[in-house]
């Protein structure tokens, strides 16, 4: 311990590095509401219609879209015309833009098409694909959007498929219907008209679509920060990890000068010695722990107080686990360099197929197998469990379980390693 | 009070220090301890001297009990060699300057003691003693990394004494330090002697095993060649005669065969040198120079330099092996 308090470099690496990591990734991500972001996207209407209008207001409307019409103005054009299809084109082409949608001539008259095959022309959705997520999501909203923005252009077309397979209406009918489609076309043309469309994402109604939806969130109701939690864990577990095998690798520089050996010549065992020293690095691990979720939780609001059990629970056996990792580490190498370079591979294999660098649930399953052989896995999905899914202690059983066994597994292979430096 | 005198460790199941009987070790093809046998008397300073790679270390680390014997056996104060009990009544100063460098020369010690299960006033009684013994108390707060060679070497010792042992094994404790902190280390050393400990000192410097032990062991490829005091060492190797060297300049070949004729021998280092050569006699009385050297005259041969010299430990060392104390 009085050895880290002079190493300067080592203390900065074990605790205030992790914690800027953590700041980093708790800012990119822990800042948004939504698991989603808003998309931008460009916009062309080349019919100009009424029904074009309306849907391109809609768009506009549209809490997780970013409708861009023309181009930011800029010095040398200050009033830039509105895109058209080549420049919306041109504009996914560079990468300014994920999705462009040209909405064409003759959509107007046809906009709405019930089972599939558009009577009139279709919109086009340009987008690179690259990006998974966009193309889709616009797609979907925009499918919406249609519902909601134009109910008028939806009973027009509507009456005329009941008229095609129905038949046609009486003259009195006929009547009521123009009235009401009057009507509704009057509604939909007040300014406040288009911002009663609900938005897509969140919670709510959704009373202007065709089905009433009610949506509400099971988990994290009441919580801003949905991924703080899940960062803390993920970038903390791996920086433990690098903390252990370089508080380790003390074992190593005691071989080497001699100390280990005049140790071993005293009152002292291996046995005694390794868990001194096991003892000392999960003590260490829980104090870089704590320090920074105390940190998230000063900085970011992540709440601590109310999950102590859990915290307390879950950062001792990840300590123990990732102190017993380091242990093993270092009674295979024979040098600092060597426990430097094999540290390094290994931790950033298991940091990246455990969940640290990327969650584990947007993995391919077999992946997400692969992680269930890493600390990091058990240790995040428990933190996840005390923070976001504020499960008692009772419920870690399984992660516990695990790190302990982890923990104990290797340490014994370690003591067994540790052998060679007992006798000659 | 002498902190030395009172010792917390078990009652010993023997008063002989130590008694090694037919130690074996082997390191692959190599017979590191080739069947030593060797037993130490209470208050006595043993000294193992030989050149680098006879053994020594070897034969230390089985007391300690770092290294296994093939066969044969050690026993500490009657205690098996690598057992607690012998542990706790050894001391041992290794080689390596073998503490942590980003630890002050106290807290270095306060580990050590640590680890021998000192604790509270008796820890803080014990460091204070080895921080006096070793001259640094000025420096007790010192880190080690900024400590010169023979501070560290002082502080090892130290180290090695810090549970108060009966016996101590001290492994080439002057190792790279200069003169003065030789001497100073050869003090410390003296003032143990006085309080009765018993040492094992081993060193490849013929003088200080020659100021320090009562005994000495020559050791050279794993064996014991010779045991006894310094003088009983000389006096069985050379009985009262003593060494004459004489350089000589004369024909090719020619000094080589007259000194070999004359029952002595060419030194090594000279043994290819054609301008002049060096010849080692034996002689018993001094006045038998005298007619050594008309016997090289009258064979034309010319006395270029002159020497005599009394037997010493690396005379008996070069006896018995045939090779230098250091080569």
């Amino acid at each position: 311990m009085v050895s880290l308090r002079r190493d300067r470099g080592s203390l900065v690496l074990s605790f205030i590095v992790p914690i800027a990591f953590f700041s980093m990734f708790a800012i990119i991500f822990g800042s948004q509401h939504d698991t989603v972001g808003r998309v931008k996207i460009i916009v062309v209407d080349q019919d100009q219609s009424r029904a074009s209008q309306q849907l391109v207001k809609g768009l506009e409307n549209e809490g997780s879209l970013v409708v861009l019409l023309k181009p930011a103005a800029t010095k040398s054009q200050p009033q830039p015309a509105d895109y058209t299809a080549a420049t919306g084109e041109a504009a996914v082409k560079a990468g300014d833009i994920s999705v462009a949608l040209i909405v064409p001539q003759g959509f107007g008259e046809h906009p709405v098409a019930f089972g599939g095959g558009a009577a009139g022309p279709a919109i086009q959705l340009l987008y690179d694909s690259s990006d998974r997520i966009a193309p889709q999501m616009v797609g979907g909203l925009l499918q919406e959007v249609a519902m909601t923005s134009m109910p008028a252009p939806m009973a027009e077309e509507g009456m005329k498929y009941s008229e095609q397979y129905i038949g046609s209406y009486t003259p009195e009918q006929q009547k009521k219907m123009k009235e009401g489609l009057q009507q509704l076309q009057e509604l939909q043309s007040r300014p406040d008209a288009a911002k009663a469309a609900p938005a897509s994402s969140g919670g709510g109604s959704g009373g202007g679509g065709i089905i009433a939806v009610k949506n509400r969130s099971v988990v994290g109701e009441n919580k801003n920060n949905p991924t703080l939690s899940f960062e803390a864990a993920a970038v903390g577990v791996m920086f433990l990890l690098f903390t252990a095998s370089g508080s380790a690798g003390a074992l190593l520089e005691e071989a080497e000068s001699g100390a280990l050996d005049r140790v071993l010549g005293s009152r002292i065992g291996m046995t005694g010695l390794l868990t001194g020293k096991l003892v000392f690095n999960i003590l260490l691990a829980f104090t870089q722990l704590t320090l920074m979720f105390i940190w998230a939780w000063l900085v970011f609001k992540v709440d601590l107080p109310s999950h102590i059990p859990g915290f307390v629970v879950m950062g001792l056996c990840t300590s123990f686990a990732v102190a017993a990792f380091g242990m093993l580490l270092a009674s295979m190498c024979r040098t600092r360099a060597q426990l430097g370079a094999l540290s390094t591979l290994l931790i950033l294999v298991m940091s990246a197929i455990g969940g640290s660098m990327f969650p584990r649930y947007l993995m391919p399953e077999a992946m997400q197998k692969a992680g269930l052989w890493t600390i990091n896995a058990w240790a995040i999905d428990g933190f996840t469990k005390v923070f976001w899914r504020d499960l008692p202690v009772t419920a870690l059983w399984q992660q516990v379980s695990v790190l302990l066994a982890i923990g104990i597994v290797l340490f014994a292979l370690a003591r067994r390693i540790a052998r060679r430096w007992e006798y000659a | 009070m002498n902190a030395l005198s009172a010792s917390a460790v078990a009652a010993p199941s023997s008063t002989q220090p130590l008694e090694i009987d037919s130690l074996v070790k082997r390191f692959g093809n190599v017979t590191a301890v080739d069947n030593i046998s060797l037993n130490l008397s209470s208050g006595e300073c043993l000294g193992l001297l030989g050149p680098n790679g006879a053994g020594k270390s070897t034969l230390i680390r089985s007391i300690v009990g770092r290294v296994i014997p093939d066969a044969g056996s050690v026993t500490v104060f009657g205690f098996a060699a690598g057992s607690a009990a012998a542990r706790e009544t050894l001391g041992w100063v290794p080689q390596e300057i073998a503490l942590y460098p980003r630890l002050t020369a106290k807290e270095n010690l306060h580990s050590f003691g640590r680890y021998y299960g000192l604790t509270g006033s008796k820890l803080n009684e014990a460091v204070a003693w080895c921080l006096d013994w070793a001259a640094l108390q000025d420096r007790a707060g010192e880190l080690v990394s900024n400590l010169s060679g023979g501070m560290k070497r002082r502080l090892n010792m130290a180290a090695g004494l810090i549970h108060h042992p009966r016996l101590v094994l001290m492994d080439e404790p002057t190792v790279g330090v200069d003169p003065q902190s030789r001497n100073r280390i050869f003090e410390m050393i003296e003032a143990l002697r006085e309080t009765g400990m018993t040492i094992i000192y081993t060193t490849h410097y013929m003088e200080e095993a020659e100021r320090l032990c009562d005994r000495i062991a020559i050791v050279d490829h794993g064996r014991i060649v010779a045991l006894d005091t310094k003088e009983a060492l000389v006096r069985n190797a050379f009985g009262s005669s003593s060494q004459v060297l004489a350089r000589f300049e004369g024909p090719d070949g020619k000094v080589a065969a007259w000194v070999t004729e004359h029952g002595g021998r060419m030194a090594e280092s000279f043994a290819d040198s054609k301008a002049d050569s060096t010849a080692q006699f034996t002689v018993q009385h001094p006045t038998e120079i005298a007619a050594l050297l008309d016997g090289a005259s009258a064979a034309g041969l010319e006395l270029m330099d002159l020497s005599l010299r009394r037997p010493n430990l690396e005379s008996v060392f070069l006896h018995l092996t045939g090779r230098e104390l250091r080569d």
